[in-house]
């Protein structure tokens, strides 16, 4: 079996607090994955060190056999929790600073997705809704033909008509080649893409695996299964 | 799609398709929808839609013929035998809900008797 992340041991504190407390864990490659917890449970902190934002206080993380840093950040596509175009641009400055930033980024792709997003290129990036500034990120994200793709948080705060529209283009976009390792806490609306999910409380992986067979084993869908490790 | 049942998500969808082939939406040497097709229309990973696939062809329900698809059986008996277990998955269904109501299968078969008069 390949791995595109090999996680062992990793630990990341802020001063005293642990964020991250010994974490091992390894992806798989060609599987979308849902790594899920409340607030505060470390998916963030978590995302942030496999896209070389934050560094490990502690263990060893690899992306495709890499430490994360130049090398890594060149397949993996990463969507943040909150915008990170700059308000001065339009749709098409935005497509114009990605392709100039990634060899990877297909910008044909970019098109098709606005397209089907429904977001016109003259818009200006400080009158979009919330929901258009995620359809427009994601694009983004999504028309890299990375080997890995990150997503926080990718339907927050955006509503059905939209979460609709991000969910097919996450399905359209998938491949075999590639990987999707997507936070969320709204269990419901996306335990359906996951080919495997990872819960993760207060920075410990509490239970992992094939989304299918943890609706077997445990007869409840992985929202119900979310609840009661999360519930009281 | 939103799956209610405490089961998985293969199993759900497989019982999807045979509902519709059942109810005659789909019929024998009828083309499914492709892998990529139904995992869209449902909002699910299309390695799930794959397996539902795999599991109904070792049902003998679906065959696939590479590169054209996935289509139903022309297998009448096949077909006739799945709305017979269908059938009578519901009727054992009700059974036993109508025994925790408390009725004796003798009330039971005057009740629907009885409903089946008026349903005519």
């Amino acid at each position: 079996m390949e791995y595109i992340i090999e996680i062992k041991g990793l630990t990341k504190s802020y001063l005293n607090k642990k964020a991250l407390n010994n974490i091992s864990l390894n992806i798989e490659k060609g599987k979308v994955v849902g790594i899920l917890g409340p607030n505060g449970s470390g998916k963030t902190t978590l995302i942030k060190i496999l896209t070389g934002i934050l560094r490990e206080s502690k263990g060893e993380v690899l992306i495709d056999g890499n430490k994360p840093g130049v090398a890594t950040k060149a397949i993996v596509s990463y969507l943040p929790d909150r915008n990170f175009l700059y308000s001065w641009m339009n749709v098409q400055d935005a497509i114009n600073f990605y392709k100039d930033f990634y060899r990877d980024f297909d910008e044909n792709k970019a098109y098709e997705l606005l397209d089907f997003m429904k977001l016109d290129r003259n818009m200006k990036i400080n009158a979009l809704s919330k929901g258009m500034t995620e359809k427009l990120n994601l694009t983004l994200v999504l028309s890299r033909n990375a080997k890995l793709y990150v997503l926080d948080e990718p339907i927050a705060g955006v509503d059905p008509v939209a979460r609709d529209q991000i969910l097919d283009a996450i399905i359209k976009n998938y491949n075999e080649d590639s990987t999707m390792l997507i936070t969320t806490h709204l269990v419901r609306d996306m335990e359906n893409i996951f080919d495997d999910v990872v819960f993760l409380r207060e920075g410990e992986v509490n239970l992992q695996g094939n989304a299918e067979a943890l609706r077997e084993e445990r007869n409840m869908q992985i929202d119900d299964l979310y609840k009661e490790i999360f519930g009281e | 799609m939103i799956f209610n049942d405490n089961l998985p998500i293969y199993t759900q969808i497989m019982n999807l398709i045979k509902k519709r082939v059942v109810a005659g939406e789909l019929k024998g040497g009828d083309k499914l929808p492709s892998v990529r097709e139904l995992s869209t229309e449902l909002k699910v990973n299309p390695n799930t839609i794959q397996r539902s696939y795999q599991e109904l062809e070792r049902e003998e329900l679906v065959f696939t013929q590479r590169g054209m698809g996935t289509f139903v059986t022309e297998d009448k008996e096949i077909i006739k035998e799945l709305k017979n277990n269908m059938a009578s998955n519901v009727v054992k269904g009700f059974i036993t809900d109508m025994r925790s109501l408390g009725f004796s299968p003798e009330e039971i078969i005057e009740l629907i008797s009885e409903k089946a008069r008026e349903a005519k």
